[in-house]
């Protein structure tokens, strides 16, 4: 990349911007831990607020402005807001919440590390021993925008296809319901009716955990 | 060290304006509703028209107990007011007042990015509150509030991004620069749905449903006092400032005025912003609250296609340009 120019540089004497690099990334690192060990739900995604927050904070350090800006846009401002709409949609007891644990612990750790593994060692693999010079902006949105129509133009249009297709799914499969109830209707008051008994029993045996947790 | 001071100045001076405009804002919200509903309130403190009524309300937010209920989760519960008002302080920053670099807090490459992203991270404030308050209504009204501001943001984004494009540029200086006269007809549509959907996501009256006193006792904020209840409110004003200014920065030419933008430029920013928070303030007081489904039904059939349709527009006007 013409961003990174390989110059002589050593891991000893760093720099204050490596050293604030490492620190939050040790914040972040911290964050996310905790994100997926906590054993409240809702302080899990506040959390994850953090975690992702602290990415936003080492694009900034990367002098990757615009990407910084829609991590916090995007992550922190949509995507964690729906995770708590959701949870207070559902169930969001304060204190613990004993059913939040999964037997699949192991198997996820195990994951989780591959993956990190793969990252780093692609990552490292990459970029070996360039450096990027931070001293001028490298990441504004005038180079980030060319370099994205320029040289990523066809994965970046293959992405869009692909959330329209899921966005084109997400509305079908919501629609379906809608015209299967209409068409049997008789039947569908049937099942709504059971629908609703099983939602007034949910919504009551969460009140009584509710009141269990406290 | 010249640097330090002049950064430290900035700061200073800008958080300044952040504890000053809320509070003008806030008392001249309380005299035009007063007068435009012809009951007058509070008129002795102080002396005239009762100015001096807002100093005393903050001693006395100050002096009361400070509560959190025995079944709140504590930590959250305290900590939801500071995500609730930081972020317009942070917002604050990057808006310029004026066409020299001395008059913006901070020049931000991708100013509206910025803006746009803090100013939701604000919302999860108005969230922590509902959820920790171990409160049905509280929890009701969060749930709202989250509702309101996914439904709301996506109008506000493709507004704001159709000024981009016609800028050419994402940064808050730059498109105030790049203003012409034209553009106010140009981009009224997407002016008007930045406006209204800026105010869903302050909840202001008419959108208020999250926060109703009269339908769910406020919402979020039901279980707050004192201090903690004051810096709420105080953020709903700082809200007020930051959306009339960003409106005034992205659609109305900011510091263009008749006479050009020479010398006082500073002071037709000002105006407008002020302007636009009494037209906040006249919705208040005129408009009845929509329902909740209303509410979502304004943003996703009529604010969503109105923005699609001002971006088509932008773009073709620009290709028509060039």
């Amino acid at each position: 990349m013409n961003v990174a120019a390989a110059a002589p540089q050593g891991f000893l004497s760093p720099t204050g911007v490596e050293i604030a690099f490492v620190l939050v990334g040790l914040v972040t690192l911290g964050a996310a831990v905790v994100t997926v060990t906590t054993r409240q739900l809702v302080h899990a995604a506040l959390w994850l607020v953090v975690a992702l927050g602290g990415l936003a904070v080492e694009y900034l350090l990367l002098t990757a402005e615009f990407i910084a800006w829609v991590q916090v846009l995007i992550y922190v401002g949509s995507v964690v807001v729906l995770l708590l709409f959701g949870l207070m949609l559902t169930r969001a007891p304060i204190g613990r919440s004993p059913d939040a644990d999964s037997g699949n612990r192991p198997v996820a750790l195990a994951v989780a590390l591959a993956a990190a593994a793969a990252l780093v060692w692609v990552v490292v693999d990459a970029f070996r021993t360039q450096w990027v010079d931070l001293g001028q902006p490298q990441g504004t949105t005038d180079v980030t925008g060319s370099i994205l129509f320029r040289h990523w133009v066809l994965p970046f249009e293959a992405l869009s296809v692909l959330l329209l297709a899921a966005l084109v799914g997400a509305i079908v499969l919501s629609r379906r319901n809608a015209t299967a109830r209409d068409a049997t209707a008789r039947d569908a008051t049937a099942r709504d009716a059971a629908a609703r008994d099983a939602g007034s029993r949910d919504a009551v045996s969460h009140d009584t955990g509710d009141k269990e947790q406290r | 060290m010249n640097d330090a001071l002049d950064v430290a100045l900035r700061l200073l001076v800008v958080f300044v304006v952040f504890l000053a405009l809320p509070l003008v804002i806030g008392q001249t919200e309380h005299k035009v509703m007063a007068h435009m509903q012809g009951r007058l309130g509070p008129m002795y403190a102080g002396g005239f028209h009762g100015w001096a009524q807002l100093v005393a309300d903050g001693v006395k937010f100050a002096q009361k107990e400070d509560v959190v209920p025995a079944d709140a989760d504590r930590r959250v519960f305290q900590l939801a007011p500071a995500v609730a008002l930081l972020p317009y302080l942070l917002v604050l920053l990057a808006i310029p007042i004026g066409p020299s670099e001395g008059a913006v807090g901070e020049v931000i490459d991708a100013g509206i990015f910025f803006v746009l992203a803090v100013m939701g991270v604000g919302v999860l404030g108005s969230l922590m509150a509902g959820w920790a308050s171990a409160n049905k209504f509280s929890l009701l009204g969060g749930l709202r509030t989250a509702a309101q501001l996914l439904a709301y943001e996506l109008p506000m984004l493709l507004a704001a991004a159709s000024v981009a494009m016609a800028a050419g540029t994402v940064s808050l200086p730059g498109i105030v620069h790049a203003f012409e006269w034209w553009w106010l007809p140009w981009q009224i549509v997407g002016a008007l749905v930045f406006f209204v959907a800026g105010l869903a996501e302050l909840q202001r009256p008419p959108f208020d449903m999250p926060v109703a006193d009269s339908e769910i006792i406020f919402g979020a904020y039901t279980e707050y006092t004192g201090l903690r209840f004051a810096l709420f409110l105080l953020a709903e004003y700082a809200g007020i400032v930051v959306l009339c200014g960003l409106t005034t920065v992205l659609f109305l030419g900011g510091w263009h005025g008749p006479w050009g933008a020479d010398g006082l430029g500073w002071v037709w920013t000002l105006l407008k912003t002020a302007v636009l928070a009494f037209v906040v303030i006249w919705l208040r007081v005129s408009y009845p609250r929509l329902r909740e489904d209303q509410l979502q039904k304004l943003a996703w059939t009529l604010l969503v296609p109105l923005a699609l349709a001002q971006i088509a527009l932008t773009g073709i006007v620009k290709v028509a340009i060039n």
